[in-house]
């Protein structure tokens, strides 16, 4: 069914009794071409833009609890393509563009909003360090523009401007930038792969993978056996996991990134804002709860829970930016677990196991780089090729030295 | 999250710095294959869901370096040791 006007009206004079599910719960059929393994916003992207760029839809995808219950439903739905490095740039900003037409492309709405992104400065040499950003952005044709004080507080005027130690100067702007449902990004991909024959398969979690010889040719599930000339893994978080059973030990660690929301209150504030004297990040959704999150809680965990040094540190920031938060109360707060990878940049690449497909290391950005992840990918297990976009995100470039280090931290997970 | 240092006793997480797997050996640079063996020690990590051998660095206490097997799952302390030991 095609979601319109016309249809809401003939659901209305039925009373809205005639809806079918947005998309089919599969049973596992043997065997498929492709086995994306991963119900998330990436592995449901990969199976639709599999078929639908690439006509392969004797596709499955296999997630171990209900689609959208990993970090899908746990990111705080920023979107932006504002990155300094070559190899970042172009992807992030095809992503965007990817974001820009991605309700009419699925036929869904991802309640996608271009409230613009507004990263901070604080002092002289960070504003020509973003100054350097905004134009590494322009020359790869995304936008920028470099605010001062007073273009900011034309924004926000309830920023605490005069802060003693971190006094807010100026940012940086991406209008193009903000915010998509992360909910409706899952369900969307999902309704339009399944419309278009992808398997998608509930409550089906990977517990091995079939070999012959040297190649793997499918994996063993909770729900049986099922083989696939090619297999790829878009399990962020989790992906150390998946590949040891494939005997792969892989350049990422798995830590817990914290969100938080904040009671429903009237409209407070219309883009997406950042901290640049720490890492803090503040939007309001349609719903009006302020939506924020700050830094990783810095050791490996699986726990999908953090510890209250890093809330405390996180309204902290909160509060030493934007002091009203203090009259909002919180009203929840949930981990994510992150692919913390070496050089902070993810790994879009086949692996040196024929059949096996690598997508992850997304740190805590990948729930912006979901429709070009999907597209990459898809791209990648269609023809063995690299998408142009994506040729940086290589597996081997930490052992040749090619890092793609957006912060300059060197290899230590925790810091990027 | 406290981490029971065995100088100071159980101290909050935030007193401590952490630096992550504790079995990375530094290889041997003059080894033939050092420079496999150096990316392999810079990269890889086994990552486990499970106990986990880490260091970590009591910054704001007795600035001893631990080496803590402690669960991913749960982030239950499960040994602590000081961080020369082996």
């Amino acid at each position: 069914m095609r979601y319109s006007l016309f249809s809401l009206l003939r659901q209305t004079l039925s009373q809205h009794r005639g809806w079918a599910p947005a998309w089919r719960d599969a049973v596992p059929k043997p065997a498929y071409d492709v086995i994306i393994v991963g119900g998330g916003g990436h592995g449901l992207a990969t199976a639709y833009y599999l078929a639908k760029v690439h006509g392969i839809r004797n596709v499955a995808v296999l997630e171990k609890r209900y689609i959208g219950s990993g970090n899908a439903g746990r990111n705080t739905t920023i979107i932006r393509s504002n990155y300094l490095l070559p190899g970042n740039n172009p992807f992030y900003e095809w992503s965007m563009r990817l974001w820009e037409g991605l309700e009419q492309d699925l036929n869904y709405n991802t309640m996608v909003s271009q409230r613009g992104v507004l990263n901070l400065y604080h002092s002289v040499a960070q504003r020509d360090a973003y100054a350097r950003r905004g134009n590494a952005m322009l020359m790869h044709g995304v936008d920028a523009e470099l605010l001062d004080t007073e273009g900011v507080r034309k924004m926000l005027p309830f920023l605490d401007f005069e802060n003693a130690r971190f006094p807010v100067l100026g940012g940086l702007l991406q209008r193009r930038g903000g915010t998509a449902r992360h909910d409706a990004v899952v369900w969307g991909y999902a309704r339009a792969a399944s419309d278009l024959g992808v398997d998608i398969v509930q409550n089906c979690e990977v517990t091995g993978f079939i070999r012959e010889g040297e190649r793997i040719v499918g994996v063993e599930t909770s729900r049986g056996p099922i083989r696939a000339a090619r297999t790829g893994l878009a399990v962020a978080g989790n992906t150390s996991r998946v590949a040891s059973m494939a005997g792969l030990r892989l350049p990422i660690e798995s830590h817990v990134l914290q969100a938080f929301v904040s009671e429903a209150i009237k409209p407070f504030i219309d883009c997406v804002v950042t901290l640049g004297a720490g890492h803090f990040y503040l939007s309001q959704s349609d719903k009006g709860g302020l939506v924020f999150g700050g830094d990783i809680d810095g050791y490996n965990s699986y726990a999908q829970r953090g510890n209250l040094p890093t809330v405390e540190h996180v309204c902290e920031s909160g509060m030493a930016l934007i002091p009203a938060l203090g009259r909002v109360r919180m009203l929840r707060s949930w981990g994510g677990i992150m692919d913390m990878s070496m050089d902070g940049s993810p790994i879009i690449d086949r692996t040196p196991i024929e059949g096996l497909y690598l997508n992850a290391g997304w740190c805590y950005g990948g729930f912006k780089a979901t429709p070009a992840s999907g597209w990459c990918f898809a791209h990648l297990l269609a023809t063995e090729q690299a998408y142009p976009v994506a040729r940086a995100y290589r597996l081997d470039r930490f052992a040749s030295g090619h890092l793609i280090d957006e912060n300059g931290r060197g290899a230590q997970p925790n810091l990027h | 999250m406290r981490i029971p240092c065995p100088f100071c006793g159980e101290r909050d997480v935030n007193e401590f710095a952490y630096l992550g797997a504790a079995d990375t050996e530094r290889p041997d640079p003059n080894a033939r294959d050092a420079a496999v063996r150096f990316y392999e020690a810079v990269y890889l990590r086994d990552n486990p869901a499970g106990p986990h051998n880490e260091l970590w660095y009591h910054s704001y206490g007795c600035r001893s370096w631990l080496r803590i097997t402690r669960d991913t799952l749960t982030h239950e302390i499960l040994r602590v040791q000081i961080g020369d030991a082996h």
